[in-house]
């Protein structure tokens, strides 16, 4: 039965996008300033979502994993490419003040230079198509580690590491809570 | 007041603000929603890169596209991906029109605070920005999505790589940017 595959799944990438793109921004992160706020870390609303997202997603994609339901899609650990390619991305993501995802969605909730930043991102895509030659040959084959995962680098089990990740989690989101009740109060 | 704006007022801003560990749980069973039945980890800019292949046709020629190295693996069409992306923008739209709040924004309240009300300074950066950050997520071979989230959740290193390089240039232009506002 599993999985959807053809027309079927081509109606369930809309849905799924859908309720991705809704959480998004009834999570306030479709929001320039809820980001730009982040990186300035006067409000922890992207950390919050992205770690429960990787927590709560991480345990139930392991364990049907294990389970044999599902497959993983480990990406190439290609280090200077990742390194590189996030760093630069981290840079973009601040002056346009989204990431892809946030900001589809903030278009569709009304944003209009998040539309004018997402022509710059095909601009990006296409002087990135025109300079991959040089990026493959460069840039790519720098720290190839292949579809590594954290498990078989630490030598940890997998469910070891999501214990540790929940602790810190938990333990940076109740220090978060308080300061964040104290300056409330003040 | 929460942004520079015309359009209908924003009645219940306050509907929009969802506990962010409840939204992060939703994304999280999202993906397993996703892993399971489509077997298809959230993601967003490969298919926008085929968009911008796309896009690139009209103007270079789709000889041009198909010869390019990069896009050769990669053609547009209308696939999982580019409606997953469509998908995005709607659940945006829907949220909005929902909760009432969906107006046009052109300034956000903490761009004005440092840069001024200049609309025409904010869509150049926004551009510029966007240029830089689909840039530097096709060289990751991924975005906050693709690599940060789906990566992150499945333990793997490029995307723990991905976050930890992302924060952390993110956080340096945050500073240069807003260090003389307070």
């Amino acid at each position: 039965m599993f999985p959807v595959t053809g027309t079927a799944a081509l109606a369930l990438a809309v849905v799924f996008g859908a309720i991705f793109g809704f959480l998004l921004h009834r999570g306030r992160v479709a929001d320039y300033n809820t980001i730009l706020n982040q990186f300035r870390f006067r409000d922890f609303t992207v950390i919050k979502i992205m770690l429960t997202a990787i927590i709560v997603g991480g345990v139930g994609v392991l364990a049907m994993k294990q389970a044999g339901l599902v497959q993983w899609h480990i990406k190439d650990a290609d280090l200077l490419a990742v390194a590189l390619g996030a760093g630069i991305f981290g840079i973009g993501m601040v002056v346009y003040g989204y990431c892809p995802g946030t900001a589809l969605a903030a278009i569709g909730g009304g944003s209009l230079h998040a539309l004018i930043g997402a022509f710059g991102m095909i601009a990006g895509a296409v002087a990135y198509a025109y300079s991959f030659d040089w990026v493959k040959a460069n840039i790519i084959p720098v720290g190839r580690l292949g579809k590594v995962r954290l498990p078989d680098m630490l030598g940890l089990d997998a469910w070891t590491i999501f214990a540790i990740l929940a602790v810190v989690a938990l333990a940076a989101f109740m220090a978060i809570e308080k300061h964040g009740a104290a300056r409330r109060v003040s | 007041m929460s942004s520079v704006s015309f359009g209908a007022a924003p009645l219940t801003a306050s509907r929009i603000d969802w506990s962010p560990y409840l939204i992060g749980a939703g994304i999280g069973i999202l993906s397993w929603a996703v892993f399971y039945i489509v077997n298809t980890p959230l993601g967003i800019t490969t298919s926008l890169a085929q968009l911008a292949a796309g896009a690139a046709a009209p103007v270079v020629g789709w000889e041009a596209v198909a010869a390019n190295s990069y896009w050769a693996k990669q053609l547009p069409k209308l696939d999982y991906g580019t409606l997953f992306l469509a998908g995005t923008l709607l659940g945006g739209l829907i949220s909005a029109l929902l909760a009432r709040s969906w107006h046009v924004e052109t300034v956000p309240q903490v761009w004005a605070e440092r840069f001024g009300p200049s609309p025409v300074k904010r869509y150049a950066y926004a551009f510029i920005g966007g240029i830089i950050a689909m840039y530097g997520a096709r060289m990751a071979n991924g975005c906050t999505s693709g690599n940060g989230i789906s990566g992150g959740l499945q333990l793997a290193v490029s995307g723990w790589v991905f976050l930890a390089a992302m924060f952390a240039t993110g956080t340096l232009t945050a500073f240069l940017m807003f260090r003389s506002a307070s």
